[in-house]
């Protein structure tokens, strides 16, 4: 049957749930384009056939491949967008800079298009709030003190701080930190949120 | 509250399909039974069964249900579209009879889904499968809603397996809605937290090491 590798497709992208980015198939990409590429070619043929000798006996298979050519379409497009999703809600889970193994999984133009959400996201933050511009990526939950205090749940190196205070992130280390300063490393799992 | 900046595109409701949703796509892969009302010249590899050529006019064969809508006409016969077994009056009577002892995912998994796109084809049972639909979703919603906004730190696994893709998104939305309330009923709501994608990479990282 028809359209199965793009089913394939689809189904790799189901299967990694909760918005996972699995590897880029290229492989499966390229074999669906040369199946549609396989059926443009019959019904070029069949279309031709049906034109010169007014074979109209031949329009329910043209048909039947016409809508199979649409399907793949459909498929792709469909693998295409949700990736790019996916990508999209990297960058506000990981920030601007993403981990070696999460990028490894993307393709050049994806690695491209990532950068020009970077740059336009970037952009739009400055044009916020005046010269200093606002990060719309912090405060996903509403504040309620300026300090909070934070458990290191892994050995991270230094951080400095805006007073210039360079503090050591050691493994269960607890320190009294700047918010805005902490919650994207919260977020990568490096710090914890320790509430009393 | 557990945010998530990725949201899939949400399937269609009712009888619309959403042109990229994974789900929708997945629906519309389900087979139905059909019975040919033409020949298909020079696609004889596509039925198993036979050594010929063509598709004859009068196959029966399994098309899945994009190409069946693709190819189905109202004013032309190419093919005609037979009921699923479930969808028949056999099963609606075990549907209006008690909705809730039925396994829908072993029936589906996509039984609402599929069942709206029936509607399509012009059947003259049309109407009844409709009523049966909703009759059985009404009939089961109740229960679901109660046992999704009830069961806390429980495992659901044995809730979750007879319902069909559209009572599971509803099911675990009544699920996230609960936990989210307990939260902040013990005050943890504003606790930052790591966000579930890193932590689902974390895990995948171990499993690449040992495979």
């Amino acid at each position: 049957m028809f359209c199965e590798k793009a089913m394939e497709l689809i189904r790799e992208l189901q299967r990694s749930s909760e918005g996972q980015l699995p590897a880029f198939n290229e492989d499966g990409l390229r074999q669906v384009l040369q199946e549609m590429e396989a059926l443009y070619e019959q019904n070029q043929t069949d279309v031709n056939e049906a034109k010169a000798d007014g074979r109209a006996d031949l329009i329910p298979s043209i048909k039947l491949r016409h809508c199979c050519l649409l399907r793949n379409q459909r498929c792709l497009t469909a693998y295409l967008y949700d990736r790019l999703l996916r990508i999209r809600a990297l960058r506000w889970e990981y920030g601007s800079v993403l981990p070696a193994n999460v990028r490894f999984h993307m393709c050049a133009e994806e690695v491209q298009w990532f950068s020009h959400y970077k740059k336009s996201l970037a952009s739009f933050m400055r044009s916020l709030g005046g010269a200093e511009g606002l990060d719309i990526t912090q405060d996903m939950k509403p504040p309620k003190s300026l300090y909070i205090q934070v458990r290191c749940l892994k050995d991270h190196g230094e951080l400095e701080i805006d007073d210039g205070t360079v503090i050591l992130l050691k493994k269960n280390s607890q320190h009294f930190l700047p918010r805005w300063k902490c919650e994207q490393l919260i977020r990568q799992g490096v710090l914890e949120h320790v509430m009393s | 509250m557990d945010t998530q900046s990725y949201l899939p595109v949400q399937p269609g409701v009712g009888m619309e399909e959403n042109f990229l949703s994974l789900d929708d796509i997945l629906l519309s892969h389900e087979r139905l039974p059909i019975r040919t009302e033409c020949s298909f010249p020079r696609l004889g590899f596509l039925d198993k069964s036979s050594d010929s050529q063509d598709i004859p006019e009068g196959t029966k064969m399994e098309l899945p249900l994009w190409l069946s809508k693709g190819l189905y006409e109202k004013k032309r016969r190419v093919l005609s579209v037979e009921l699923p077994k479930v969808y028949r009056e056999g099963w609606r009577t075990v549907f209006n009879a008690d909705p809730n002892v039925v396994d829908l995912h072993k029936m589906g998994p996509y039984y609402y889904g599929l069942g709206s796109q029936m509607l399509h084809f012009d059947s003259p049972e049309n109407p009844e499968i409709a009523q049966t639909l909703l009759q059985t979703f009404m009939g089961r919603f109740r229960r679901n809603m109660d046992s999704s906004q009830n069961a806390y730190n429980e495992d659901t696994s044995a809730l979750v397996e007879r319902l069909d893709c559209l009572e599971k998104a509803l099911f675990s939305s009544g699920q996230s809605g609960l936990n989210s309330f307990q939260s902040w009923e013990k005050g943890r709501a504003s606790q930052l937290t790591a966000s579930s994608l890193v932590l689902n990479y974390r895990k995948r990282k171990i499993n690449d090491i040992q495979p």
